[in-house]
């Protein structure tokens, strides 16, 4: 009908402590120098990350795990583990459901 | 250090994401630079789309800024604060220039977004932009049938044509946006265009109901939609969005005919945003040169962008609260709203300065209201299309 050749069959990533999240190309973490803050510049908006949104936007490099990035912020933080991880992923989760982070290649 | 997340900074917007959507200045006082400008590298275009954001009077080819003049002004841009560019037009592929400007930009640190028609686009042509580091692309479809998309754009075998630039952009690897713009002769077709969004990998959709000013206003007729139609597309996007969470991002904006108040318009006038035309003028909005009693200065002007922005007659005229007759000037939502929509004020009541009509306490709100309701179940279907002579009726249907 559309004369699309082959539908596309993306599905949601879900984030769990095995993920190794990468910002997606349309996703640019960058320090505003203007304004002098960080910004997450994606497709038709600008967002504006908070200091620890930053750290882990940061730490999403395509190479490292999620139960890494937990346990950097953990020791960054001195916070007990599992308060950070299930703040951690539910921030990654909602990034990922956003459109700004892909599933990174596994090491 | 705050232990969770969640609760780390003021500015959040969500209780998760620790992210909120960077709105420029809000200090009344100092309007800083805006994020994001829209330039409009041309008007011309191959499409005929009787809903065009355009000002009826389009700038000619001659008038438009030089390649050398646009590159000083994403320079300008890039060093002022400026931290997103939309390359537009009319069809900016137009524009000889357009993997240089966007190569440019890139080269400055821009973010940069091509918002297209894509059917003058070859697969060539898409990976010189794409190499030149464009960001982000945004594909128009005019409704999901072909010969209906044909014929809303005016163009033929435009629909088959996006379709296959939409599907190289994904394999390139650009994000893509599907950008609909939706009126009574399309909006059975939303869910279709929404599976479309999806079938083509798209990683957003804008369901972008028409706004009435320049040719829109001319079309109104042909194009003002139902209040069932409203109501059936608000449901198909809170279904969709839920079937699609993580999958497509439905960004949706009823249209203001049919709200009780008014559009926050632009973020508000002169707060958060401008636009460049292709001849060099700087706009509180796309549709501004709409409102023929504002001039505008341009980029060839003596002034910095910077100037104009702060200090030109245009942007001051309807900044802030400070211009707004009653009933705005003692409304509690002036500063939410602020005063809804120049050009449409501008359009329906022949003053900008007057309260948009698509609020209910404007004293014109149920006459237009009745007007758009009648031309939605009386006006013809046939479309005036878009074009330099100042628009050409669409023969019998």
């Amino acid at each position: 009908m559309s004369g699309i050749v082959a539908p596309a069959t993306r599905r949601r990533m879900s984030v769990s402590e095995e993920s190794v999240p990468a910002l997606s190309r349309g996703t640019k973490l960058r320090l505003d120098e203007t304004r002098q803050r960080w910004v997450l510049l994606v497709p038709e908006r600008v967002m504006a990350p908070d200091e620890i949104a930053v750290e882990v936007l940061k730490l999403c490099d395509g190479q490292r795990s999620v139960a890494e990035i937990i346990e950097q912020l953990a020791a960054a933080y001195a916070a007990p583990r599992e308060e950070i991880a299930g703040d951690v992923i539910a921030m990654l989760q909602d990034l990922a459901d956003s459109g700004f982070l892909v599933e990174g290649k596994k090491p | 250090m705050s232990p969770t997340l969640s609760d780390a900074s003021p500015v959040l917007a969500d209780a998760h994401d620790g992210l909120a959507i960077l709105e420029g200045q809000s200090v009344a006082q100092a309007y800083g630079i805006p994020l994001a400008v829209l330039l409009e590298l041309t008007h011309r275009c191959p499409l005929q789309c009787g809903y065009c954001s355009n000002p009826v009077e389009m700038e000619r080819a001659g008038n438009e800024l030089t390649t050398d003049e646009w590159k000083k002004v994403l320079t300008e841009l890039a060093e002022i604060g400026v931290l997103q560019v939309h390359f537009s037009g009319g069809e900016p592929s137009v524009r000889k220039d357009l993997v240089e400007l966007v190569r440019h930009a890139n080269d400055l640190g821009l973010y940069t977004n091509l918002i297209t028609s894509a059917v003058l686009i070859t697969r060539e042509r898409l990976t010189e932009i794409a190499d030149a580091g464009l960001a982000h692309i945004q594909i128009s479809f005019q409704a999901n049938d072909p010969v209906l998309a044909n014929r809303i754009g005016g163009f033929k075998n435009g629909h088959a044509k996006k379709l296959e630039v939409a599907q190289w952009s994904r394999e390139l690897g650009l994000p893509l946006t599907v950008n609909a713009v939706m009126h009574r002769q399309n909006l059975h077709q939303l869910r279709e265009m929404i599976g479309l969004a999806v079938a083509l990998d798209a990683d957003r959709i804008e369901v972008a109901n028409v706004q009435y000013y320049g040719w829109a206003l001319k079309n109104r007729a042909a194009l003002m939609p139902t209040i069932e139609q409203i109501d059936e597309a608000t449901s198909i996007v809170e279904e969709e969005r839920a079937r699609l969470r993580g999958i497509l991002d439905i960004d949706f904006v009823v249209p203001d005919y049919y709200a009780l108040r008014p559009k926050k318009c632009m973020g508000g006038w002169g707060r958060q945003f401008f636009n460049i035309t292709p001849s060099g003028k700087i706009l509180p909005c796309h549709a501004a040169e709409t409102i023929t009693e504002l001039d505008f200065e341009s980029v060839r002007s003596n002034h910095s962008i910077a100037w104009i922005w702060q200090n030109s007659d245009a942007f001051n005229r309807y900044r802030g609260t400070g211009w707004m007759p009653e009933p705005c000037q003692s409304c509690a939502f002036k500063e939410v709203d602020y005063g809804g929509c120049r050009c449409q004020a501008f359009a329906l009541t022949g003053s900008a300065g007057n309260t948009d009509p698509a609020c209910h306490l404007s004293p014109l709100h149920e006459a237009i209201f009745k007007t758009a309701e009648r031309e939605a179940s009386e006006g013809g279907d046939r479309f005036i299309y878009r074009n330099f002579a100042g628009g050409t009726l669409e023969p019998e249907l």
